[in-house]
């Protein structure tokens, strides 16, 4: 059904580009695909729609579930026929690594200052935000928690913890309890002693943790009362929020990670590529973007431009942004792997 | 009277001759018929079946990712013999084929294969591949040096030298929790490293577990089943293969919210007063023990249902009016007759969770992982397919030598029986 619709549209957009074509000359048509779902529905109104209608270029939206090895198909045979596609970070690093796509031409974007440091990269322009936080049901904890050291105080805040089932998020959060600043924290993480470190401070509380699998278990946990707080996505915590829950988000230690456009390599429209980067990036379609979905905007200035209630909820909001680390996406890539091994070789005694 | 006979049956001969050969015909035509039947299963079994499996089995010894794209350093960098560094010849191939790998993607191919080697191979060579001069009259030894020392180092081009080889032996000794050291003989890996002969044990534990559950419930129900008259039996029957018509993740999901620590099962045992507090039955063993035997369970009961069923209920009278405890009437004269189908039973139980991946990760804790989540792992989130294939190769082959020590006992069992 999906792909059905995504058919017609794109058959109605080719046909209406062909008739552009005719008219306008100039005006081109660029492929921009996304994951799709509640985010793609969002990025149709905010980005594509309002793109076309200033512009006069078409915008033939799609869909994908991530899958790299397409992108590497086209680039390798030749036939690309995606313009702008969303990748999320460990694919923009492996793909820019694997020169499967354009180097970003920020000059030309001339958006550099505009948006947050983690949005500018050699081959991606951050387009969302999301965050990895600490969540807890505040009418279960005696007061407040404010950092990931009163994650670990036990004996203040009794009860069981739920964090991720894996080494990513879990070693971050160890050393910032353990008192290392945001700064230091991989350059701490890429010494095998700071990787004893974290394992050391983990030790502390592995009879009070629950470790999760899913993105839906810790709202879950923490609304059956399963756990008294938990590492979370900061888009599930703000759908319980909506359903009425009282939970609530510590910003101070999270750990924020983005969606990028990039462009494909080879693609035969890079400048209008760059056009929609560019739109995409502007306060307002960024503002829209985020008021039909919790994620972050990657330009401060539409913070501004959301309600207050909204703008408390965005990982970006200047507030949430202090003391908030952003995922060191190359670290993961290259020690993920004897990361995860160790992690699961410590959970499993 | 002789030569008569003689020309009588060789003239005899030739009509039977024409037979057998009508006959061969026929029978020929016949066997390509049957062939053409079969083809096409044996078509789908070599392409679902011995394909996959012997392309899975090549990939945890493949080692021709640095060999395929820079085919003259892997050459070159063979005849090295370790010590110091390589000559010249081996810096210009290796040069040469870096800067023309990032076509066609061959340069992630070998990032990620020397990423196995150390960690921070792929940043070096983003690196090298910037500083790389335009021109080609230059003396690469010292161009590389200068663009990052490491490159005269010995252990860099050790690295490099492993990957060299068209197959490693790498993944499967991974997968055993052992590597190469630096002089090449093999050693277990760093204590803090350790995995996978734990999961492997782990793995072994929960299925035979599991298995045993499945059979100690079972078969007291396919016992019921097969006794009771027809009518009856069928509704439980139906009730039986229910879950069947489930999903798996909606079982595994239900047995999430009974066993939760706010669940039906915790707040029944707290109302009655048996406990004070919940206890944890679920994200532990005991979660995943429940779940699985719950998957698993009809396919213990009807293979052991379909023999039961034809186990004529009479010996076992005769054997207690013959003076047998009842007991002894059941467990002598009873369990041998249903043994084919408890090894039907166990067999397919065992090897079934063997491989099971959703539910225990759903339900289970961090030491709860079998082998299959960790295939998955490699498959999905690294893209490490080689320690996947690892992993893999030896649950099948643990899984073969089981069942053929299985297979024996059960034999000779059944022989000493009869």
């Amino acid at each position: 059904m999906k792909l059905k619709n995504n058919m017609t549209k794109q058959l109605l957009t080719g046909g209406l580009l062909t008739a552009g074509l005719a008219l306008a000359g100039n005006a081109q048509a660029i492929t921009v695909i996304s994951f799709g779902g509640a985010s793609g529905d969002a990025m149709q109104e905010a980005y594509y729609a309002p793109f076309s209608q200033q512009t006069g270029n078409a915008v033939t939206p799609g869909d994908y579930n991530g899958e790299f090895a397409r992108i590497r198909a086209m680039v390798e045979t030749g036939n690309v026929s995606w313009d702008v596609v969303e990748v999320e970070s460990p694919e923009l690093a492996r793909g820019c690594f694997e020169g499967l796509f354009e180097p970003i031409n920020w000059e030309v974007l001339g958006i550099a200052d505009d948006l947050i440091p983690a949005a500018v990269t050699e081959c991606g322009v951050g387009t969302f935000v999301w965050s990895t936080v600490l969540a807890y049901d505040a009418d279960r904890l005696p007061r407040s928690p404010e950092s990931w050291a009163d994650f670990w105080n036990v004996e203040e805040f009794p009860g069981t913890r739920g964090l991720r089932r894996g080494a990513k998020y879990t070693l971050e959060f160890a050393l910032l309890a353990d008192g290392v600043s945001v700064e230091d924290v991989y350059d701490v993480l890429a010494t095998p002693e700071g990787v004893d470190r974290a394992f050391a401070k983990l030790d502390e509380i592995k009879p009070h943790i629950q470790w999760w699998e899913a993105g839906a278990q810790p709202p879950q946990w923490l609304v059956a009362g399963d756990v008294v707080m938990s590492s979370a996505y900061n888009g599930r915590i703000a759908a319980a929020q909506e359903e009425g829950r009282n939970l609530e988000i510590v910003w101070n230690g999270s750990l924020y990670d983005l969606d990028y456009w990039a462009i494909v390599q080879g693609s035969n429209h890079v400048e209008t590529a760059h056009d929609f980067i560019r739109f995409a990036s502007q306060p307002e379609p960024q503002a829209e973007y985020s008021s039909r979905i919790p994620y972050g905007p990657v330009n401060p200035a539409a913070i501004e431009l959301l309600t207050e209630k909204q703008a408390s909820r965005m990982p970006t909001a200047e507030a949430n942004l202090e003391g908030a680390l952003a995922v060191n996406t190359d670290f993961w890539v290259d020690f993920g792997e004897e990361l995860e091994q160790r992690f699961n070789s410590w959970a499993s005694r | 009277m002789t030569s008569i006979t003689a020309n009588h049956t060789a003239t005899d001969n030739q009509p039977i001759a024409g037979l057998k050969a009508q006959l061969r015909r026929a029978e020929r035509m016949k066997k390509i018929k049957a062939m053409l039947l079969v083809a096409p299963l044996a078509l789908f079994l070599v392409i679902a079946f011995v394909m996959p499996i012997s392309s899975m089995l090549w990939r945890s010894i493949d080692n021709t990712e640095v060999g395929s794209v820079m085919p003259q350093t892997a050459a070159a960098i063979l005849d090295w013999d370790g010590q110091g560094i390589p000559d010249e010849a081996v810096f210009a191939a290796f040069a040469q084929e870096l800067r023309e790998s990032r076509a066609g993607g061959g340069l992630g191919r070998i990032g990620r294969r020397l990423n196995y080697e150390d960690p921070t191979f792929r940043s070096l060579l983003t690196q090298t591949l910037r500083g790389l001069p335009a021109t080609t009259e230059v003396t690469w030894t010292e161009e590389l040096i200068g663009i990052n020392a490491r490159w005269n180092e010995t252990s860099t081009w050790l690295a490099v030298q492993r990957t060299a080889p068209t197959v490693t032996d790498r993944y499967l000794l991974a997968a055993l929790d052992l590597e190469r050291a630096e002089a090449g003989q093999i050693a277990k890996v760093a204590e803090n490293q350790r995995l996978y002969v734990q999961v492997f044990k782990r793995t072994l534990v929960i299925a035979g577990g599991v298995t045993l559950i499945c059979l100690f419930l079972g078969f007291p129900l396919a016992y019921l089943l097969a006794t009771l008259p027809t009518s009856k039996s069928n509704l439980l029957l139906i009730c039986v293969l229910l879950p069947f018509w489930t999903s798996l993740l909606v079982r595994t999901a239900a047995w999430i919210v009974l066993l939760q620590s706010g669940g039906l099962v915790n707040s029944g045992l707290m109302w009655t007063g048996i406990i004070d507090a919940p206890i944890q039955l679920v994200f532990n063993r005991i979660g995943v023990f429940f779940a699985m035997v719950h998957v698993l369970l009809p396919f213990m009961i009807l293979p052991l249902y379909s023999v039961m069923k034809s186990v004529p209920s009479t010996y076992q009278r005769a054997a207690i009016s013959l003076g047998a405890h009842p007991f002894a009437a059941f467990w002598q004269v009873y369990v041998p007759q249903t043994l084919s189908g408890i090894a039907a039973g166990t067999i397919l139980v065992f090897i079934m969770a063997l491989g099971y991946y959703i539910t225990p990760a759903l339900v289970g804790g961090p030491s709860d992982q079998m082998v299959s989540y960790y295939v998955a792992y490699y498959t999905n989130t690294t893209n490490n397919w080689g320690m996947a294939a690892a992993l893999g190769a030896l649950l099948l082959i643990v899984t073969l030598l089981l069942y053929m020590v299985y297979h024996k006992l059960v034999n000779q069992k059944q022989l000493v029986r009869s």
